[in-house]
């Protein structure tokens, strides 16, 4: 399974409760008001864990985590960094 | 509309008339009560409501409730006794202390701090806060945790998940706590609970549901922090408390509304807010408080989402 397969997965279960309709890889998650601050927290903490990254504070910006899309992108480089 | 910096400006002697003309109207018609009580707390806001209070239904129609707990700063209370004298109100202490520990609201919120901070202990100070460079860069709204150690050394880390919202929900005890008490000294009157939240405390949820949200009447929720402090002015409530900086007072180390939650200092943030209210562009608002247009819309966005994702807080019962 791709890592944003994962990442869809989990916002699905969490924040969705199982409607996915109304995700898209570009539907934004807090324009939506699909995650708030508190699921931000949620949301860093499982990509932290399961994918064994360290997500720094000055990463926490909406360009990294507010779509599927800019998590793929911010996932890649990460796991990119970490590989190298 | 022309925008300039003074777009926002009221007339203080008008806004005080509308305001005053409607909460007799509410208090003494809608609510059929025969006063006021307001909790006061030394801060701006609940000066300004106090002294709308006393110039509307007269000083012997308002009650001042102080309601001081352990983290408290001793100021506070001096200056909310100041308020009283100044508009001739009367007013109660009631500590908070015990009723709050009797809730376990030190202890859970302590356990939380220690998860993350083992050594944290009582004689340490700690706070939550957000990011406060919003104007360098657009970050996300995740709170940090800082404890100061009595050597003043500090430390910093994300708050995760569990711990965050524990010390959330223990330290709202306290504004709820503090709605027990006032509708107590209310009810016990027939008085309303008059609420002292602004425009952006109400709006963008900095406010405890059925905490200090909960009230009777909210007068001035319609004002953006900048206007209070013109009302104060024109009120002549006193000089010290006009000067003060706005703080929580809810973490035992000193902590401005600032850091805790609005991330920009309230006279960059409230004119950005009004010019977008007002449909201004945002290339016109930058160039008039002499900032990026980039900045403007990263407030902008900062604040949509935060009226956005704290709708749950302002909804009544579904």
């Amino acid at each position: 399974m791709s890592e944003i397969t994962v990442v869809k997965e989990f916002i699905i279960e969490n924040f969705l409760f199982g409607e996915e309709e109304q995700l898209l890889l570009d539907t934004d998650f807090f324009d939506e008001g699909i995650i708030d601050s508190t699921g931000v927290i949620e949301l860093v903490s499982f990509l932290e864990e399961r994918f064994n990254i360290s997500v720094d504070d000055e990463e926490l910006i909406p360009e990294n985590l507010s779509s599927l899309q800019n998590i793929n992108l911010f996932l890649q480089k990460k796991l990119n960094k970490k590989d190298a | 509309m022309k925008f300039t910096k003074d777009s926002i400006n009221i007339e203080p002697a008008k806004e005080f008339e509308k305001i005053s003309s409607k909460l007799k109207e509410d208090v003494i018609k809608k609510l059929k009560k025969r006063g006021a009580v307001v909790g006061i707390s030394g801060g701006i806001d609940s000066s300004v409501v106090l002294a709308i209070c006393a110039r509307t239904f007269g000083s012997d129609r308002v009650l001042g409730v102080m309601m001081p707990e352990n983290d408290s700063n001793p100021d506070s209370l001096n200056l909310a006794k100041k308020l009283s004298a100044k508009f001739n109100t009367k007013y109660v202490v009631e500590n908070m202390t015990d009723a709050l520990a009797g809730f376990g609201c030190y202890k859970r919120r302590d356990d939380a701090i220690k998860d993350v901070f083992p050594e944290y202990n009582n004689s340490y100070k700690a706070k939550i806060t957000l990011p406060s460079n919003l104007l360098e860069k657009e970050s996300l709204n995740v709170f940090q945790l800082t404890i100061i150690a009595p050597d003043g050394k500090t430390k910093s880390e994300r708050l995760p998940l569990k711990e965050y919202l524990q010390i959330v929900a223990a330290s709202n005890f306290k504004q709820r706590s503090r709605m027990s008490m006032l509708y107590y000294h209310a009810e016990s009157r027939n008085y309303a609970v008059i609420g002292t939240g602004n425009k952006n405390e109400h709006e963008q949820g900095f406010f405890v549901k059925y905490g200090d949200g909960g009230a009777d009447i909210k007068p001035i929720a319609h004002l953006f922090k900048t206007q209070v402090f013109q009302l104060a002015d024109y009120l002549e409530v006193p000089e010290e408390i006009r000067k003060r900086t706005p703080t929580t007072d809810t973490y035992s180390a000193e902590q401005t509304q600032e850091e805790f939650f609005f991330r920009v200092p309230f006279g960059i943030l409230d004119r950005i807010w009004f010019g977008w209210e007002q449909g201004i562009p945002s290339k016109k608002i930058a160039e008039v408080l002499e900032l990026t247009e980039e900045n403007v819309d990263s407030i902008i966005r900062d604040t949509q989402r935060k009226i956005r994702t704290t709708e749950y807080l302002r909804m009544e019962p579904l």
